[in-house]
């Protein structure tokens, strides 16, 4: 086996240098910090109560993040499933109370709604090459009319009690099942991501897609299965949702997708595509959902909340970029011994 | 029937709407011998290689492997047959390790389809020894590409191809970015693989390399078999006229006794750009063309482009006509009546989804706006782009014509003209004849020696040490930043700027 043994001279980067240049690194240290001072800020924040609500709070974008971030890995984006996620809520609270069929048809035809909308998305822009942007925006609406159309513009409830105890009841007790859902999904997404072939091809896609394929990967299938996971993430999550609420609400997801993105790019991916982690992509999660506690908790004004996250992603794009431009300054300067000492060198 | 060789492409004919690109090409490989093909460009070379790649389906021909025929319908057959090709431009994942981009989509995984790291790393390390000794650790199978030199890149490239155990190679210009030491690295590595049985192709523009690699070498023209020949019975002159259809003897050209070189008038005192290059000082003749020559990384470009106001210079003076220039940007230059040609036409250069036209006038676009309301006096610039076509001989059905699809030579041609278009007094131009077939070759130095006619002195720096020694008047050697050698023309050798370019004491 081989041993990794250091050659004088040789310029790899010891572990705790590469760790340190990692996204997740920084954004880990920021959650960490802003968890400190919170702490002493508010006499609240350590609660029980409150760090669950926090968790809560976040459960419903980070299990879209796990989707999403596949999807702007390959370089693609989605737009519409902050409404997909409504309209999965409205139709299983619909199936549910108007159609009265049991809970669990009402979760398959939901889920069968996130997939199905995932598959076309995926083909037209797949196959047909129509921009990402467009057409999921286009769903946006779409979706969001036929939340409309099935809720009336009303509340659908109440829903059944078997159904609500998926996003009220509590695992052993004491941690609500979405934050499970969440956990596991994160857990399980960023193992795929990291070690798995298949999921990895995701990469290659971002990266070249041309040299992909000739690789041997179907770039058509993955993207079309890319878009499909992240429509039935957003199933779940709506299903979540809605039961969380007990009911269906027609404004459920309003700037969903948003904060996905947000909570992804934090984390270290680029929109460009080719980069990204799931760990990031919750980090990120956690600390906008950190910072709109925090803001609630010292009593600032709610619409600040969406002020300062909006900085947040700011601030990290521009910070990211400084290491970027540093990173290919220190690879311009191409004879690094060159320095003026102020005398002439003789030759 | 006459066994065949190892590789056969029989009759290959590949037609496009507009052009015959290939008319029934012949052409063979043996094993372990490394096969070069020369042309100009659009001589076929490419398209050859993208019907042996898989990519082009031709509409006549048979390709036979081992004796037995291929139909490739994709590049994946063509792969699976046995033929790997390492392209120009690099398809590496930069911010994957060198393991996962040696076996990209084909790393070894459990039944849960999850990687196995050390097996991935214990096969890239296998193939990592073909080019690196055991204990040397310049790379190392978890090194994050982004993080190698430009060679070392271009070595996980051909690892890539090599982890498909291709029986045939084909290299497609594989030295345009490497420095003399790497591409005598790159040849040791070529000749380990002919030990190893297979078969390489050898695609490149520089015909001293052939003689230097290659065992035998092809000649394509216009999309027509012209000749194959062992290459130690032919010579260079021999073979630029296969190439050209006719006799090139001198296509550096000789400066006329009557064109006399003027006085110094342009002079640069002490440059300094920290980390690039340090002291460099040099003055300039009207009329004199003025070769830089060195290594890659010796800082020529970048000096030139300090000069241009491109790279903000830390100290330095640039004086011209006897006052001394203020130049903060590429436009002060140009006001300054200071020109650069990049070295780089496509990505530095021209504007390849625009027309010609918009090209020509795209350093000096005030002149033709010298009106109240600043808008374009396309009649002024339909006539000098004409001018600027015929001047040029450049190559194209009219002045609307996007760039992007001209050839090599004619978008070089392009780039020249819109500098020429600011009227200079001093034109730098930095590798102007890269990726240009032979006959544009020969017509730009036509057209900078009669720039340099008219009083204008002309700056070139250039890798190719066959044109510095050519064109130049004087030459000029920088070395790791500063400038280490002068020589007049007649006294230059190759010998003399190798050495001096790369330190070797004399």
């Amino acid at each position: 086996m081989k041993t990794e043994t250091k050659v004088a001279g040789a310029k790899k980067p010891g572990f705790l240098k590469k760790l340190t240049q990692q996204r997740e690194f920084s954004i880990f240290l920021i959650v960490v910090a802003l968890f400190v001072i919170l702490s002493f800020a508010s006499p609240y924040f350590l609660s029980e109560a409150n760090l669950m609500s926090v968790l809560l709070g976040l459960s419903t974008e980070s299990i879209i993040a796990c989707g999403m971030i596949m999807v702007i890995i390959t370089g693609g984006i989605d737009l519409s499933v902050g409404s997909v996620t409504a309209l999965v809520g409205a139709i299983c609270g619909y199936c549910m109370k108007t159609l009265e069929l049991p809970v669990i048809v009402a979760i398959l035809i939901g889920l069968a709604v996130g997939v199905s909308i995932g598959f076309i998305n995926g083909t037209l822009i797949s196959r047909l090459g129509i921009n990402a942007f467009i057409i999921t925006l286009g769903w946006q609406y779409i979706a969001r009319g036929l939340v409309m159309v099935v809720t009336n513009g009303l509340n659908i409830s109440p829903l059944p009690k078997a159904f609500n105890n998926l996003g009220q009841g509590k695992l052993f007790g004491a941690i609500q099942y979405p934050i499970i859902v969440m956990l596991v999904l994160m857990v399980c997404g960023d193992i795929l991501l990291r070690k798995s072939r298949f999921f990895r091809q995701n990469y290659y896609i971002g990266n070249n897609e041309k040299a992909a394929a000739l690789t041997g990967i179907n770039v058509p299938k993955m993207k079309t299965i890319n878009f499909m996971i992240n429509g039935a993430l957003a199933a779940v999550a709506g299903i979540l949702l809605t039961a969380r609420l007990g009911s269906a609400s027609s404004t459920a997801g309003t700037n969903l997708e948003f904060k996905a993105i947000t909570a992804v790019i934090l984390g270290g991916a680029s929109l460009a595509g080719g980069s990204g982690t799931i760990l990031g992509a919750f980090l990120g999660s956690l600390l906008m959902g950190l910072i709109t506690n925090g803001l609630n908790l010292l009593g600032v004004d709610v619409y600040w909340q969406t002020f300062v996250i909006g900085c947040t992603l700011l601030l990290a794009v521009i910070l990211d970029n400084f290491k970027v431009m540093q990173k290919a300054k220190e690879r311009r300067g191409i004879n690094k011994d060159v320095v003026d000492t102020g005398e002439k060198k003789q030759e | 029937m006459a066994e065949r060789e190892f590789l056969e492409l029989e009759g290959i004919t590949k037609e496009f709407p507009n052009i015959k690109a290939l008319d029934g090409v012949n052409f063979n490989l043996r094993r372990g011998e490394v096969h070069a093909i020369c042309g100009e460009n659009g001589a076929g070379k490419s398209t050859l290689i993208k019907v042996l790649g898989g990519v082009y389906i031709p509409e006549k021909g048979k390709i036979f492997i081992d004796g037995k025929q291929e139909n490739f319908q994709n590049p994946l057959d063509a792969q699976k047959a046995g033929i790997g090709i390492v392209h120009q431009e690099l398809s590496l994942v930069s911010n994957l390790s060198v393991a996962e981009n040696v076996f990209a989509n084909r790393q070894p995984v459990n039944k849960l389809g999850l990687i196995k790291t050390k097996q991935l790393y214990a096969d890239t390390e296998k193939i990592l020894r073909l080019f690196f000794d055991e204990d040397d650790k310049t790379v190392t199978p978890d090194m994050i590409v982004e993080d190698l030199s430009v060679a070392n890149r271009q070595v996980v490239e051909i690892m890539k191809s090599l982890a498909l155990n291709p029986k045939i190679l084909v290299l497609d210009e594989p030295t345009s970015s490497l420095t003399t030491l790497e591409r005598e690295k790159l040849f040791v590595n070529i000749n380990k693989l002919k030990a190893l049985g297979i078969g390489c192709i050898y695609i490149s523009h520089h015909l001293n390399e052939v003689f230097e690699i290659a065992d035998r070498v092809t000649v394509l023209r216009d999309g027509q078999y012209v000749i194959t020949k062992d290459v130690k019975d032919v010579t260079e002159d021999q073979l630029v006229t296969y190439m050209v259809g006719r006799e090139i003897t001198d296509i550096y050209g000789e400066r006329a006794p009557e064109d006399k070189i003027g006085e110094e008038y342009f002079e640069v005192k002490d440059l300094y750009v920290r980390e690039m290059f340090n002291n460099v000082s040099f003055k300039l003749r009207k009329g004199e063309i003025l070769g830089i020559s060195g290594l890659v990384g010796a800082g020529r470009s970048e000096m030139g482009m300090s000069v241009f106001g491109a790279i903000k210079l830390n100290r330095g003076e640039v004086w011209l006509d006897g006052k001394k220039l203020d130049i903060r940007s590429p436009h002060d230059a140009i006001k300054n009546k200071i020109g650069y040609m990049t070295e780089d036409r496509k990505e530095m250069g021209l504007f390849l989804e625009m027309m010609i036209k918009d090209n020509v006038i795209a350093a000096d676009t005030y002149s033709y706006s010298n009106n109240a309301l600043r808008f374009i006096d396309e009649n002024l610039v339909r006539k000098n782009s004409d001018e600027a076509v015929e001047e040029f001989d450049i190559a194209t059905p009219s002045i609307t014509q996007k760039v992007g699809n001209l050839s090599g030579g004619n978008q070089q041609k392009v780039l020249l003209s819109m500098w020429y278009g600011i009227k200079p007094e001093v034109l730098i131009v930095d590798e102007p004849t890269r990726g240009v077939d032979v006959g544009a070759k020969s017509d730009i130095y036509d057209h900078l020696r009669s720039l340099a006619r008219t009083g204008v002195g002309i700056i070139v720096i250039s890798s190719d040490l066959m044109e510095i020694l050519g064109i130049s008047d004087r030459i000029l050697v920088m070395r790791g930043g500063y400038l280490v050698g002068e020589l007049q023309h007649d006294e230059a050798t190759e010998e003399k700027v190798i050495a001096i370019a790369s330190g070797v004491a004399q």
